[in-house]
């Protein structure tokens, strides 16, 4: 798209000008001084909306994370909410008012098409606080290097999000006894414009979808669902790799089988079942990779930001949140000697299941001098986060190593 | 979608949304490194006699960042291109693929630095904590 709006001067075109000024509603003063090459804010659709802080990590397909210190709040901003696209968001029009949910699949007793407003009328409406958490969240912190976007540790929000249960619906359409794994498809577009092509067509055990908390989802924070989080329906199923809550959600598919869509085999969102050496290559067949399913405990630090200098003397309040896949927090400790050791913190209740959970704590650091700030969450079943990054695996997935920001006494 | 833009642009003057975008993208570490004497404004690809063919093989399906932020062997490029080739479409690359792997290999191979478990915190943004 970017490239069409230059002309071979770098400059943007007449025309990408005039839609500009349409989009505005006013002429594009100082056009002549833009860099050259520059794109526009408006048309970098990914981050319509966004905060100005949020960092590209690709643009084509748009992938966006977000900075420890932006996830401060107890609900995740759609401003501050990560991106994650493995295609291209859908170019055409889409219209609300006809779009549908398609369920099928070899067990389901007969086919059955909602449209949007049938779900909303139909079921009862829920609303969830829910943890998305970008199965590769922390890739970057694999040595060797893995493939894919290169996560820091922001891949994740805790937001708001409305919609029907997905057992009602289920329950309304009617499932034979054999159902184990659902199958989500969207209309995202694969990145080689290949509309024959499936993007991502991924899904969980039948067992996971029936939970209360799985949503057929049209709402986010009390809003409609922006573009780039799947607007006008998705998939939102908390606690697992955010690529199960499919966006732009047209069909679900039961399976009597393990789902076999688009990125559930190889090494996609799978680790190996038995470990193995860092770098090492590994046959990417399902005997040597297992589906990742409940996301391991972790947890921030959204305030202070990284970098801050307090007088010596002061005190040090420290906040933020934690969470664990399928589970919840038992505690949350900081330490600022490097883990010799540990403060606890005092950890809220989740607001509901699956949920993340707010932890603050308030230390004095010993002398004046410069230190780093730790972490580390415990699951209700007594594990807890490492402080090195855990198990190399070949897809970068699953680093859970505790987070730490620097501090300054002076 | 307009209903989107518009609101990101509304009050914003875009002259300065234009440095804010250019600012925001030099954020991420992995793209900022000075690995040649000048990289191409519009990618952010190191430029050499090479530049032209490899961002016309390797940026009409996805953005340059993709390349930017990553780090490997020659063979390691080389079976990212057959995985494309597998999987998303991308041609054969004939007499170009020796060009384009002798561009990765220079500009984007793995760094020699030791092997740590955690690294010691990097560009550290000072600033007063006032509360």
């Amino acid at each position: 798209m970017n490239k069409t709006l230059h002309n071979r001067r770098g400059f943007l075109k007449k025309s990408a000008l005039t839609t500009l000024a349409g989009i505005v509603g006013t002429e594009i003063v100082f056009a002549e001084n833009m860099p050259k090459n520059h794109v526009p804010l408006a048309f970098e659709e990914g981050l319509a909306g966004k905060h100005p802080d949020m960092i590209v990590l690709s643009d084509k397909p748009w992938n966006v994370e977000t900075p420890p210190h932006l996830l401060d709040d107890a609900i995740t901003p759609i401003e501050r909410m990560f991106i994650r696209n493995n295609g291209l968001a859908p170019e055409e029009k889409i219209d609300p008012k006809a779009w549908t949910l398609t369920i099928k699949g070899e067990s389901v007793k007969a086919p059955k098409t909602y449209t949007l407003s049938e779900l909303k009328t139909k079921f009862k409406t829920y609303t969830y606080q829910l943890v998305l958490e970008c199965g590769g969240n922390g890739r970057s912190g694999f040595v060797p290097q893995t493939s894919g976007n290169q996560w820091d540790q922001g891949a994740v929000s805790c937001a708001e999000w409305t919609g029907v249960r997905l057992k009602d619906i289920l329950n309304d359409v009617g499932l034979k006894d054999d159902a184990v794994y659902i199958g989500y498809y969207g209309k995202d577009l694969h990145p080689s414009r290949d509309p024959s092509k499936v993007v991502i067509s991924r899904g969980v055990p039948i067992k996971k979808a029936l939970e209360d908390e799985t949503l057929v989802a049209w709402a986010v924070n009390g809003q409609e669902l922006p573009l780039m989080h799947g607007f006008p329906l998705r998939l939102v199923i908390g606690g697992w790799p955010a690529s199960v809550s499919g966006k732009w959600l047209h069909t679900i598919a039961i399976r009597n089988k393990e789902h076999d869509g688009a990125k559930m085999d190889g090494h996609s969102y799978r680790v190996p079942r038995q470990p193995i050496p860092p770098g090492e290559k590994l046959a990417e067949t399902p005997e040597n990779f297992r589906i990742i399913e409940s996301m391991p405990v972790k947890s921030l630090i959204t305030y202070p930001k990284s970098g801050a200098m307090l007088d010596f003397g002061k005190t040090l309040s420290l906040r933020g949140h934690a969470w664990a896949g399928d589970f919840g927090i038992k505690e949350v400790q900081v330490s600022v000697d490097y883990g010799a050791t540990w403060q606890k913190a005092n950890v809220q209740p989740p607001k509901n299941r699956l949920a993340w959970q707010h932890w603050s704590a308030q230390i004095q650091l010993p002398k004046k001098g410069y230190y780093e700030v730790w972490a580390r969450a415990t699951d209700a079943n007594g594990i807890t986060q490492p402080m090195v990054i855990p198990a190399w695996n070949p897809g970068g997935y699953l680093n859970n190593a505790c987070h730490r920001i620097a501090v300054k006494a002076v | 979608m307009i209903k989107n833009l518009l609101l990101v642009v509304c009050t914003v003057g875009l002259f300065v949304a234009a440095m804010q975008r250019e600012h925001t993208y030099g954020t991420n570490p992995a793209s900022t490194q000075a690995l040649a004497d000048s990289v191409d404004a519009e990618t952010g690809l190191a430029l050499d006699p090479n530049f032209t063919i490899v961002k016309a093989q390797c940026t009409g399906c996805h953005s340059p960042k993709l390349i930017l932020q990553h780090r490997f062997t020659r063979d390691e490029w080389l079976s990212k291109i057959r995985w494309m080739q597998r999987n998303h479409k991308l041609w054969d690359l004939g007499e170009t693929e020796k060009t384009v792997l002798d561009y990765l290999a220079k500009h984007y191979a793995p760094s020699q630095a030791a092997y740590s478990r955690r690294e010691a915190l990097r560009n550290v943004k000072w600033y007063k904590l006032e509360k």
